[in-house]
């Protein structure tokens, strides 16, 4: 079995070697992928038509809308996933063995914890809503909020991360954020344009149409954060108490 | 011998050591699915196969010479303090000329920006690894649960119809 295993690499693998030969060099600015006309349009457009400086941030949130939608719903059918694969309720006979009380961490730690996670919430909270503007937006702020509640957990057991952040609550944020992200879509074609068309929302956001496309994407990103959020610890307080949600590690 | 390694790694693995990196990092991954018996060992080979992939299309996007495709607001200035000083220094010229001239300087240099488009399709891929990741840890804990092992073969030792059950 290694050996078939190996011997399918290799070839599979020298027969990609050779056709790296055809492929563009390290760099290389006039490659078909980056002097394609639609890389190059969201280069030299998307500042002018949406006010956007942050590029990735703008394909993702407005061009690309529908992707990064059903992305959103994707993270939150493997929240769901999870849920319904591990999560147990009642008592089982099952007791938690090998497991360190709920007790969480040693003192150090935990005043370490208390002391930055509030900064580590707030440089969250500025990922998501400076994501036009620097490296940012709704995944990568909603991770980092989602692994505050982590280490919270970690530093002072799972049922005080709980008291904070409860499962109900969890189900909850999940479901509000790609509502959030649906509803502002539904809210451009009550507006008469399609759906996630945000220039239709010009008439109630200020700023005029390029502005009106910046606004949608900071409510969308929100939406976006708050799923992830939810199901990052969701993700986390299942998988380590094997769905009994009792004790962390 | 010696050179003719030498010239072979210059000109044939050094203007594309992101392609080689990813082949072989890819290879890596599909070896552990492939002949790996523990299933979260095969889990890792599938991380390192998503991250052989991310590796690729963002090695695809860069430019040399560029930055990160963010305009920063600092260089939009320059370039419309460059065009009002164009458009005094050329008031005698024809107006049409005048109208080109200026929309080219307003033009953003697409040299100077990484292309976006991996970064955005690879924010997808991460995603959605990162669920099928935490999905298939929440499986193989099931499986774990069930038959007391995660090793491959022992599961299927225990399925089999005259296996242990």
């Amino acid at each position: 079995m290694k050996f078939f295993g190996l011997l399918s690499v290799i070839i599979v693998g020298s027969l990609l070697l050779s056709a790296t030969k055809d492929f563009p060099d390290w760099g290389d600015q006039d490659s078909p992928a980056n002097e394609g006309p639609v890389s190059s349009f969201y280069i030299e457009k998307t500042e002018e038509k949406t006010k956007v400086p942050n590029m990735v941030t703008a394909v993702l949130a407005d061009y690309r809308g529908y992707d990064t939608m059903f992305e959103t719903v994707v993270i939150f059918i493997a929240g769901i996933g999870i849920i319904a694969v591990l999560r147990t309720y009642g008592n089982n006979d099952s007791t938690p063995k090998n497991q360190v009380g709920d007790e969480g961490a040693g003192l150090l730690a935990k005043i370490t914890c208390s002391l930055i996670l509030p900064f580590i919430q707030l440089f969250a909270l500025y990922v998501v809503a400076h994501g036009h503007h620097s490296p940012g937006g709704g995944f990568q702020g909603g991770v980092m909020l989602g692994a505050s509640y982590i280490l919270l957990a970690l530093a002072y057991g799972l049922a005080r991360a709980k008291s904070c952040f409860s499962e109900k609550r969890t189900l909850v944020f999940a479901a509000v954020g790609i509502i959030i992200y649906v509803g502002w879509g539904v809210l451009c074609l009550i507006m008469g344009k399609e759906f996630l068309n945000y220039s239709a929302l010009d008439s109630i956001l200020p700023g005029g149409v390029e502005m009106a496309r910046s606004h949608s994407m900071l409510a969308v990103e929100i939406g976006v954060a708050l799923t992830v959020t939810a199901v990052m610890f969701s993700m986390f307080s299942n998988l380590s108490t094997k769905g009994r949600l009792d004790k962390g590690l | 011998m010696d050179i003719i390694i030498a010239s072979f790694i210059e000109e044939v693995i050094v203007p594309k050591f992101n392609y080689w990196i990813y082949v072989i990092l890819m290879m890596i991954g599909l070896f552990a699915m492939i002949t790996k018996n523990n299933l979260i060992k095969k889990l890792i080979g599938m991380a390192i196969f998503q991250t052989a992939i991310i590796l690729l299309y963002v090695s695809v996007g860069v430019k040399s010479e560029a930055n990160i495709p963010i305009i920063s607001h600092h260089g939009h200035q320059e370039h419309v303090e460059n065009a009002q000083d164009e458009k005094h220094s050329s008031k005698l010229e024809v107006s049409t000329d005048d109208k080109s001239d200026k929309s080219d300087h307003h033009a953003i240099d697409k040299d100077k920006f990484a292309n976006p488009l991996p970064h955005v399709l690879m924010l997808t891929a991460i995603v959605v690894g990162v669920s099928t990741l935490g999905l298939a840890l929440a499986i193989s804990q099931k499986v774990h649960g069930s038959f007391g092992t995660l090793e491959e073969d022992e599961i299927l030792d225990q399925l089999k119809p005259g296996g242990h059950d």
